[in-house]
């Protein structure tokens, strides 16, 4: 069977392959947040609370783009 | 939605989930079952509270301690801690409106027979999103229009010319991505959840009752992702109301704030 045959037999939906790439960003993001919300609490254990706070909204602000990256997969394009 | 497989083969949930048939009309308005979940939860949470505010003791009953709890939840852990007590307490119906009306409508999304949340169509989070963002804006125009304005869209401390980069992409990102994303970040976490549910319980009722033999073993891990996945979903309808209420109050807190 040849590359070509092979291409050809994959099916499914090519957002999903969209959305693997658009995942990225905010994937490495969420984990740079988290972790240096760790450090922070690991070096100032008494603003844990203040810093879960911005943890969140930091949170919120990164994963908004995986968000974007679903929902163009289903935009009808003409 | 049940789907049973009766041709044999495995079917995946879809996007017509969320475009459920149309059961009546009431003058001109079709309503489909996701609308009287919606409905439901709008009862109950506002029985709750009413119920659990009607009479309140100063020593508070397990019930009134519940809610009670709830409330200073959105007071003191979200409006007083980003936006001080005066500006907290002037913004605290609505940011407790949201957080409770956000909460009740995706919780139904793990709650059997609703098993969909209220949130999971576009109109709810569109909603709430218009709602904060004609709220953001009042609250930055009440205070002073020309400082709103200029801080939103001419921050200062960055040399003139940089302005014709900064001041559309600020314009863009305050007036147009924060909307649009306080809604699609609902939405989608709410419409995402719904697919991995359906597709982890609708692959258990196929292994084991279509599939069967060996593959009912496959069944059992599947039917385990589902349990795994229900309890995350607990946890992301709570969270998702605690980010909306939060950055609706972020989105205030950057609007009131002195010029810096």
């Amino acid at each position: 069977m040849d590359a070509t045959t092979v291409l050809a037999e994959i099916n499914g939906h090519i957002a999903a392959v969209g959305y693997g790439l658009a995942a990225i960003g905010p994937a490495i993001g969420v984990g740079i947040v988290v972790g240096k919300t760790i450090e922070g609490v690991a070096r100032q254990p008494e603003l844990a609370g203040r810093l879960q706070v911005l943890m969140w909204i930091g949170i919120a602000f990164t994963e908004a783009l995986a968000f974007v990256g679903i929902a163009v997969g289903f935009i009808p394009f003409p | 939605m049940p789907r049973l497989a009766s041709d044999g083969e495995f079917h995946g949930p879809s996007i017509d989930e969320f475009f459920p048939e149309i059961l009546f009309t009431v003058a001109g308005i079709p309503v489909h079952r996701i609308h009287l979940v919606q409905l439901l939860s709008v009862i109950v949470v506002v029985l709750l509270l009413v119920l659990g505010t009607r009479r309140m003791k100063v020593v508070p009953g397990r019930f009134q301690s519940v809610v009670e709890m709830g409330l200073d939840f959105v007071r003191g852990g979200i409006a007083h801690d980003l936006l001080g007590r005066k500006d907290g307490n002037r913004f605290l119906p609505i940011l407790t409106t949201i957080f409770f009306m956000t909460l009740f409508m995706n919780i139904t999304g793990i709650i059997p027979f609703l098993n969909i949340a209220g949130t999971s169509i576009a109109a709810v989070p569109l909603t709430l999103a218009l709602v904060s963002y004609v709220t953001f804006i009042y609250a930055g125009i009440k205070k002073s229009p020309g400082g709103f304005f200029k801080n939103a869209l001419f921050p200062s401390g960055v040399p003139w010319p940089v302005y014709f980069i900064v001041t559309p992409i600020e314009f863009l990102s305050t007036f147009i991505i924060r909307p649009v994303t306080l809604m699609l970040r609902l939405l989608m976490n709410m419409v995402v959840g719904h697919m991995l549910l359906v597709l982890c319980f609708a692959a258990t009722q196929f292994f084991f009752f279509t599939a069967g033999g060996g593959w009912a073993a496959l069944g059992i891990g599947t039917l385990a992702f589902g349990g795994a996945f229900t309890l995350f979903e607990i946890l992301v309808a709570v969270l998702q109301a605690y980010v909306f209420t939060v950055l609706t109050a972020v989105y205030i807190q950057l609007a009131v704030a002195e010029e810096h």
